[in-house]
This record gives structure tokens, C-alpha cells and sequence, in this order.
């Protein structure tokens, strides 16, 4: 099963489900000939993509949206806001090449703010898989909701299989008592990687996989800091608005605080390149994550051995 | 057009225009933008559209969709009317009471969809029609915008896709009332010739005489234009239609009268003879 035979199966079952995109195909190529009108290609239009899906949930149909995930988080954004969030409709944006993933693109195509927006806008919920099958198991629960929502599309293999889905959940892949990584998307994988890392110099490592972004796990959370470990928020967006900011407004929210290393892009767009490059310059290789961690605790990172190769980004267009 | 249809509707829009008067007091509201549209949502509700009270649920309906949402009074004028609203309702003006305020929502039986933000409801429109073809249902989309509100890019956009796609079943309604916020539209982003642009974007363009009845009638009446593209009807209107004393003036945008003023006001829209205003009128909102 990926992502085009997921939502042919829930489309052929469900008559309300139409597919749209502003002529970004790359995961849906074969659609138009099975779902016929169903399948609604608008050009490269987001904005008009956005209102007539609007229209068309208005209708009773639950539209589900293909764009890159900066032009449809940025250039649409008003009309997602002002149509999709007041008109509370179940509008389904799929985003893709969202934060490391659109990797040699360049800035203007690096959606690194779209957790932000969205999760601003009222009634909006906000999804990151960690890879495919994170995904698969995530989104029938995200099309059945009644809910607008955005998800930051993932097609990157599992290297890590996953605990069943259940929608505002995290998922807890490990417990520790000197360190939590706190993570969502695609970097779930380079966090995996850091786990094993520090885990062969003594560490003791939880890892959280959040899923959901917009409802947050706030008990998980909760947990987490009660445990008094390290928190290391990490995450490709930037510093503001993504979980780094979910996680003080929590910890406010209790009249809490804990000691937290955010690793996110601070007021700068990312080097393009291949995604491999993009890791390694920017520090977000399991191997670099264990290291940043190991050197905030004031100890050397020398002896961080090398992770894995990065698999690189096979999804372009 | 029988002349006793012609004076129910003259009469109908007068009442209507002395709702857009009686709203455009304590706190006030767009009346310019009002005025000029009346005549067209009248004719629309009582004579064209297959929407009434009680079929507002009704997938089969008629749709129309106020895109320039600033001129609400006119429609909500219209819905005391027809009997979607009551009267009482419109005194809630501005009040946190009820949902009456200077751009339609739909908390207002009757209203479609929220609107405010220009340029966003020929998509919404679009993607209503795009459904009602692919159920094979034959219901008029009517999308109505602003000529100032046609500067915005999603205007355009929204026809060429619907105009691929062959939305023929997709009108849109322009307010030509010639004016922006606070200038005259040829003045500032100039759009004639204006036909030709919609032409040229696919569509199949009349343009009418917005405060004829018998116009108004025969061009609807002649719906969809085409088998194949989105029909466009281009209202020629005036700002302020009714009061000679705002009529076609730049200046009355947003306009908020005193008590004295809306009595001389609707005693103006009867006898047609314009009266000196004092108030000032806010030219931005």
C-alpha cells in the first residue's frame, strides 16, 4: 500500500472524497483515470484550488488537497484561514516536500513555517509522519474527522515500525532518564539514529514521535518533563511557532518549566542541496543531533560514532 | 416583463433601500456599495433564484454568492423582504446580540457564505458548481462581485480554471457601479474595456443596465449563455442609486448618518430631491 492506492481505496469507498491538486502529481499520477470528475486538477492556482475546495465541502464532499506545502501553506494561506478555518470545513491539505524534503529547491520553496500558520488557524489540526507507514496508519483517522487539517506528507520508508494510530496521540518509542528527544516528520528517522547513538555512551533515551502536532499530546508531554530528563525539541521548521513554541505554551500552560535544547532553524533559511548535504551542513544527522546534545551537557562529542548514510530524497517535482 | 411584476419589484426595492437607510446610522455602514446592487438581488430573489425559506437546505437550490460583501444591507434588505429574515433583526445592527454586521455570515438563513475578503467566492462558487455538475444537477451558481473588487487576481484565476473546465453552469454577476473605496475605478486601476477582458478569459459576457428590470429579466432569463463556458453579466450601476444627494460621488464610501439625516434620507429616496448632509463620511475601513 503508499499513499495513491490509500486514497484510491478510501475514494472508491467513499463517494463524499474527491482529489485535488493545483498540478502537482507526483504521488497521485494514476487517479484521474479511476476517479474521473472526482479528480480535479485547477492548474498552478492555489488560491483558486483552496476556494473552490471550499465550495465543494460546502457541497458535502471532503476534499483532499495536493500542493507543495509552501505555496499551499504561504500562498493560499488566506484563503485556507478565512474559507477552509472560519467556514470550519473538512478541507484535507496534503503538503508536499514539506521541511527538509524540499531539499535542493532552495527558500522559496522550503515550507519551514507551515506548522506555525496552520496550527494558528482555529479548528485547524496539524499531522507529521514520521515516513510511509507512519503516514498510511495516520491518515484514514485524519480523512474520517470531521476536522480541516493539514498534513506534512512523508514518503520516506520506515526504518522503524510503528505503533497503531490514534488521532491527538504521540507515539512513545522509548522511555529515558537522562534524555527526551522530542520529535515529528522526517526527522524522526535522524532522531532514531541519535537515540542508538547516545544510548552506546550510557545514556538513558526516550524518544517521542508526536504525530500530531495540532491536537498536541499534552499528557505525553506532561510526562515527559515530570521525568525531569533533558528535553531536546527537533524539528525542520523554524524556531517559532513549531514544537520548541507548543512545548513552552504547555509548559506555561501548567506553571511548569524544564530544561530544554531546541535544535530548529533560527532566522535563517536552510543551505539547499541534496538532502544528505542539507543534514550534514545543517547538523541534522542522527550523528550530528547525538553530538549537539552530548556537547549542551558539557561533554565532548568526539567519541559520537558515525551514523548510517542519509538516504536521499527520491520524491522531486 | 407585465408591468404589475415591474411595480411589485420597484416597490420591493424601495423597501429594500429603506432598510440600506435605516442601517446606515449608529455605527453605520457601506450604503453606497448598497444602493447600487439592489435592484439586482430583488429581481434575483423574487423572480430568478429557486431559493426561498424554506428550501435553504435543499442540494437542488439555487446558489448565490455575495462575493462583495460589503454590500450585505442590500441583502439582507431583500431577505426582511422575502421573509428568509425578520424584520426585528436588522435593529441588532452592530449589536453583540445578534449576527447583523457589515459583512454576511452565515449565521443569516439565506446566506450562502461568508464573505468580506474580496476575490475569495468565485472559487467557492466554482467548486459549488463543479459539484452540481458532477451530480448532475442542474443549479444557477451566481457569484456577484464588485467592479474595484475585480483588481484582485483570484477573480481572474478563478474564471480561466472555471473556463478550462467548462463551468457553464458558473455565472458571475459585476457591480459596475464605477467606483473603488474612494475613487472612481477608471481613475485608479482603469478596467474597460471590460467586456473583452472576460471574453478573452473564456467566458460568454452580456452587459445590462443593473437597475432595469426588464433587463435584468431578459438577460437572466437567457441562462447559461453557452453550452461550454462560464457565462458573465456586467451590471452598469450607480453608487448610491436612489439618493441624489451620494449618488456616483466618490466620496460617500462608508457612510454614517444622524438620526435627522436618515428621516431626510428616506424622505429623499421618495421624492428624489437631493438633501445637504452634514456627517462626515469615513473614506477608509
Amino acid at each position: 500500500m503508499n499513499y495513491e492506492e490509500l486514497i484510491k481505496e478510501t475514494a472508491l469507498a467513499d463517494e463524499r472524497l474527491v482529489v485535488m491538486t493545483a498540478e502537482n502529481r507526483a504521488l497521485i499520477r494514476n487517479l484521474p483515470a479511476v476517479l474521473g470528475p472526482r479528480f480535479i486538477d485547477t492548474g498552478i492556482t492555489e488560491q483558486t484550488l483552496i476556494g473552490a475546495a471550499a465550495g465543494l465541502a460546502l457541497r458535502g464532499r471532503v476534499p483532499v488537497v495536493h500542493a507543495l506545502a509552501t505555496f499551499l501553506t504561504l500562498r493560499a494561506f488566506e484563503f485556507i484561514r478565512t474559507d477552509v478555518g472560519i467556514g470550519k470545513l473538512p478541507v484535507k491539505l496534503s503538503g508536499f516536500v514539506p521541511g527538509f524534503l524540499s531539499d535542493g529547491n532552495g527558500p522559496t520553496h522550503q515550507a519551514i513555517e507551515d506548522v506555525s500558520l496552520m496550527r494558528g488557524i482555529p479548528g485547524m489540526t496539524v499531522f507529521a509522519p514520521a515516513d510511509e507507514q507512519d503516514m498510511l496508519a495516520m491518515l484514514p483517522a485524519i480523512w474520517a474527522s470531521p476536522a480541516p487539517a493539514y498534513v506534512r506528507i512523508n514518503t520516506r520508508p520506515a526504518t522503524y515500525e510503528h505503533t497503531l494510530f490514534e488521532l491527538g496521540k504521540a507515539e512513545i518509542v522509548a522511555e529515558g532518564t537522562d534524555i527526551t528527544i522530542l520529535t515529528y516528520g522526517m526527522l524522526f528517522e535522524q532522531t532514531l539514529v541519535a537515540r542508538e547513538l547516545l544510548q552506546a555512551q550510557g545514556k538513558s533515551v526516550g524518544l517521542i514521535n508526536l504525530r500530531s502536532l495540532k491536537p498536541i499530546d499534552e499528557a505525553a508531554l506532561l510526562d515527559v518533563v515530570r521525568r525531569g530528563s533533558l528535553i531536546v525539541t527537533v524539528e525542520d521548521h523554524f524556531i517559532t511557532g513549531g514544537l520548541y513554541s507548543i512545548l513552552a505554551e504547555v509548559l506555561l500552560r501548567n506553571q511548569l518549566t524544564a530544561r530544554v535544547l531546541p535544535l530548529a532553524l533560527e532566522e535563517r533559511w536552510y543551505r539547499p542541496g541534496r538532502l544528505s548535504a542539507v543534514l550534514e551542513y545543517e547538523g541534522f544527522t542522527g550523528h550530528h543531533i547525538a553530538r549537539r546534545i552530548t556537547e549542551y551537557l558539557g561533554e565532548s562529542g568526539a567519541a559520537i560514532a558515525e551514523g548510517p548514510a542519509v538516504l536521499e530524497n527520491e520524491f522531486a517535482e | 416583463m407585465t408591468l404589475e411584476n415591474q411595480q411589485k419589484l420597484e416597490k420591493m426595492a424601495l423597501s429594500v433601500r429603506e432598510h440600506i437607510v435605516r442601517l446606515s446610522t449608529d455605527g453605520g455602514c457601506f450604503t453606497g456599495a448598497s444602493l447600487s446592487c439592489a435592484d439586482l438581488l430583488v429581481y434575483l430573489y423574487s423572480d430568478f433564484l429557486n431559493v426561498r425559506p424554506d428550501n435553504l437546505q435543499d442540494p437542488t437550490r439555487d446558489y448565490l454568492f455575495l462575493s462583495k460583501g460589503h454590500d450585505v444591507p442590500a441583502l439582507y434588505g431583500t431577505f426582511v423582504e422575502l421573509g428568509f429574515i425578520d424584520k426585528a433583526r436588522l435593529d441588532q445592527h452592530l449589536s453583540t446580540d445578534d449576527h447583523i454586521y457589515w459583512h454576511p455570515n452565515r449565521n443569516v438563513p439565506g446566506v450562502e457564505f461568508h464573505s468580506g475578503s474580496l476575490g475569495h467566492l468565485p472559487s467557492v462558487a466554482l467548486g459549488v458548481a463543479m459539484d452540481c455538475r458532477m451530480r448532475g444537477q442542474d443549479n444557477k451558481v451566481i457569484v456577484i462581485t464588485g467592479d474595484g473588487e475585480l483588481n484582485e487576481g483570484t477573480v481572474w484565476e478563478s474564471l480561466l480554471v472555471a473556463s478550462a473546465h467548462k463551468i457553464n453552469n458558473l455565472t458571475l454577476v459585476v457591480d459596475r457601479n464605477h467606483f473603488q473605496a474612494n475613487v472612481a475605478t477608471e481613475d485608479l486601476i482603469p478596467l474597460e474595456p471590460l467586456a473583452p477582458k472576460f471574453e478573452a478569459f473564456g467566458c460568454e459576457v452580456r452587459r445590462i443596465d443593473g437597475h432595469n428590470f426588464e433587463q435584468l429579466a431578459d438577460t437572466f432569463s437567457a441562462l447559461p449563455f453557452s453550452e461550454t463556458k462560464p457565462s458573465v453579466i456586467i451590471c452598469d450601476t450607480v453608487r448610491g442609486r436612489g439618493l441624489p444627494s451620494i449618488e456616483a460621488r466618490a466620496d460617500r464610501w462608508f457612510c454614517n448618518f444622524s438620526a435627522d439625516e436618515v428621516a431626510e434620507l428616506l424622505r429623499e429616496l421618495h421624492s428624489q430631491v437631493a438633501t445637504t448632509l452634514t456627517s462626515e463620511t469615513l473614506t477608509v475601513r
